[in-house]
């Protein structure tokens, strides 16, 4: 299955990419190809098998409900690009 | 043309733990300063590994059982993708396909008529972080991020604003007696967004749906959907077709009021969380929780009323909520044989309501015991104290959390049934009263009650008001 263009700019949206004119023509031919590898897969009968949600045997991976020390406000705030009092600072949001 | 709204609603709940959904961040935030909440995990760091809170499971599995859900064997988290500055991970970590309780019903009284309500699902989630709006820039505060979150989302089986109503009154009453969450709709601990739309009478497909959002409290729910109902109605009326579209609840305005069009499906790539291994939720786990499950508020009623005896109405407020019902059944236990049950809860419904609403306290914040109100009101049918001075010990009892025989001793307030001492102060009032007496003696017998007032205030209300209207009654027939 070939990855038309507007699926393309769909999935560079989701991802908050932007391309340019030739990327969007080089990745719709590299993710192409990437999904034809999977299609491969899809020729298995899976019909009797349930989905896999992990490759490892793990269940129940839980813990009690305890607190710990958290970090300062400083330290929480020591990688923000911008902080305004003790809180992280963003561009005005309006929804 | 009649219509008929279809009203489905998702309410999320904000879960009672000591610490955070993934990580041991203290989730008591409510009256924190800004991000003193915070961890590498729940600021979504890369590179750190979230681990499951046992109690926030079990408070949902809990929940789910509570309306009536089914508990499936497996369950799992998973990854909902979308950018937003409260989600800086990029996802929420949420659970799609397999959620840990589905197909429950909530059971609702509307208008004296009984309705079922169903539950697709309640699942567990994480919160995100809190957005203040300042002017031209937003703030983000870290504390709410990642505390744990339930979401309960029915079935579009509401037709009213009134059913939602029921439906949301009677879900916080059950979240609270199980004291899974605070149910707070102010305080943001509940909310709820609501999905209507409304089709002709008769016709099978629906209408298309709007959802209203910012629903803060009880209040704004009914008023919104049921504006929200009407707009639609007007819409169609006029020829006109309704947009899919988020629409916002106006509480100054009282009208909903457009947010944002929903014209791209919404696209959030759900997959499993691979951090965090599935959950099994085997028959011993199933049962250690289902042992928790306390009597819900149906069915407390229902007993109050079979094993009881008191009034159904009565038993609808004693059971409004755990802890009132709590004190009516201690002191119903507590009380003697001559205080009955509906005595109980006469005492509790008019005078112990009353002082409540007055304080502003809730029934488990006071002093007053419900032992000691048992104490009282066995005093009161012995004849210790009348019904005056034991509500004026009650009030005295629910401010100093003292006994009532302690109250009366030191008051001295013991009810007067002597009959000599009450005969005098019978014979000062009719001598003090000459007017009135004679209205009585011609015909006028309604001036008895004023006389029993002279009495009562002469022996400071503690005169056995039975024994005082007989002597009354006897002097004047000698005085005639």
């Amino acid at each position: 299955m070939k990855l038309d263009r507007e699926q393309v700019l769909h999935i560079a949206e989701l991802a908050k990419l932007s391309l340019t004119e030739e990327e969007t023509e080089l990745f719709s031919e590299q993710l192409s190809e990437v999904l034809a590898y999977f299609e491969q897969l899809q020729e298995l009968d899976t019909d009797d098998i349930p989905p896999t949600a992990q490759a490892i045997y793990q269940r129940n991976v839980m813990r009690p409900d305890t607190t710990a020390p958290c970090l300062t406000p400083d330290e929480a705030l020591a990688n923000a690009p911008q902080r305004k009092g003790d809180y992280f600072q963003v561009k005005p949001i309006l929804d | 043309m009649e219509f008929e709204a279809i009203i489905g609603v998702e309410v999320h709940a904000q879960i009672l733990t000591k610490s955070k959904m993934f990580c041991r961040c203290s989730a008591d935030v409510a009256h924190a300063a800004p991000n003193t909440h915070t961890c590498p995990i729940c600021l979504g760091m890369p590179g750190t590994l979230p681990v499951i809170n046992q109690a926030a499971v079990e408070a949902t599995v809990l929940t789910g059982m509570a309306l009536n859900c089914t508990i499936p064997s497996f369950s799992k988290f998973d990854r909902k993708n979308y950018h937003y500055p409260d989600l800086p991970k990029g996802y929420q970590v949420s659970q799609y396909d397999y959620p840990l309780t589905k197909d429950g019903y909530l059971d609702v009284q509307v208008n004296g008529e009984t309705r079922r309500l169903r539950i697709r699902r309640v699942h567990l989630e994480e919160d995100t972080a809190r957005l203040v709006h300042e002017g031209d820039t937003s703030l983000i505060d870290f504390n709410r991020s990642s505390l744990p979150l339930m979401e309960i989302v029915s079935e579009a089986d509401m037709r009213s604003a009134e059913d939602t109503y029921a439906y949301l009154v009677k879900l916080r009453q059950i979240l609270r007696y199980l004291g899974v969450s605070t149910g707070n709709m102010e305080e943001g601990a509940m909310r709820c967004e609501a999905n209507i739309s409304v089709r002709p009478v008769g016709m099978e497909e629906y209408g298309t749906k709007v959802e209203v959002k910012n629903l803060n409290s009880f209040r704004s729910v009914r008023l919104a959907i049921a504006y929200e109902i009407e707009r639609q109605i007007g819409v169609l009326e006029e020829g006109g077709e309704i947009q899919q579209v988020t629409m916002g609840w106006d509480e100054a305005g009282l009208r909903t009021v457009f947010q944002r069009s929903k014209e791209f499906a919404e696209d959030y790539r759900y997959f499993p969380e691979p951090d965090l291994p599935p959950l099994e939720i085997d028959q011993a786990l199933r049962e250690s929780i289902a042992a928790r499950l306390p009597e819900l508020p149906d069915a407390k009623r229902e007993r109050c009323v079979m094993v009881y005896g008191i009034r159904s109405e009565d038993a609808r407020l004693l059971c409004e909520d755990r802890a009132t019902a709590g004190f009516f059944e201690r002191a119903v236990e507590a009380a003697s044989e001559r205080v009955s049950a509906q005595t109980v809860a006469n005492w509790i419904v008019g005078e112990v309501f009353r002082l409540l609403g007055e304080s502003g306290q809730g029934i488990d914040q006071i002093k007053m015991q419900p032992e000691d109100l048992a104490a009282l009101l066995d005093m009161l049918a012995g004849g210790t104290i009348n019904a005056t001075v034991a509500k004026e010990v009650l009030e005295e009892m629910f401010t100093s959390g003292q006994a009532p025989d302690v109250i009366v001793e030191r008051r001295g307030l013991r009810q007067i049934n002597d009959q000599e001492a009450l005969s005098a102060a019978v014979r000062t009032a009719l001598d003090d009263n000459p007017g009135p007496v004679a209205q009585y003696l011609a015909g006028k017998e309604q001036v008895l009650g004023f006389l029993i007032g002279q009495v009562m205030r002469a022996t400071r209300g503690q005169a056995n008001v039975q024994i005082v209207t007989e002597l009354l009654r006897a002097e004047l027939e000698k005085r005639r």
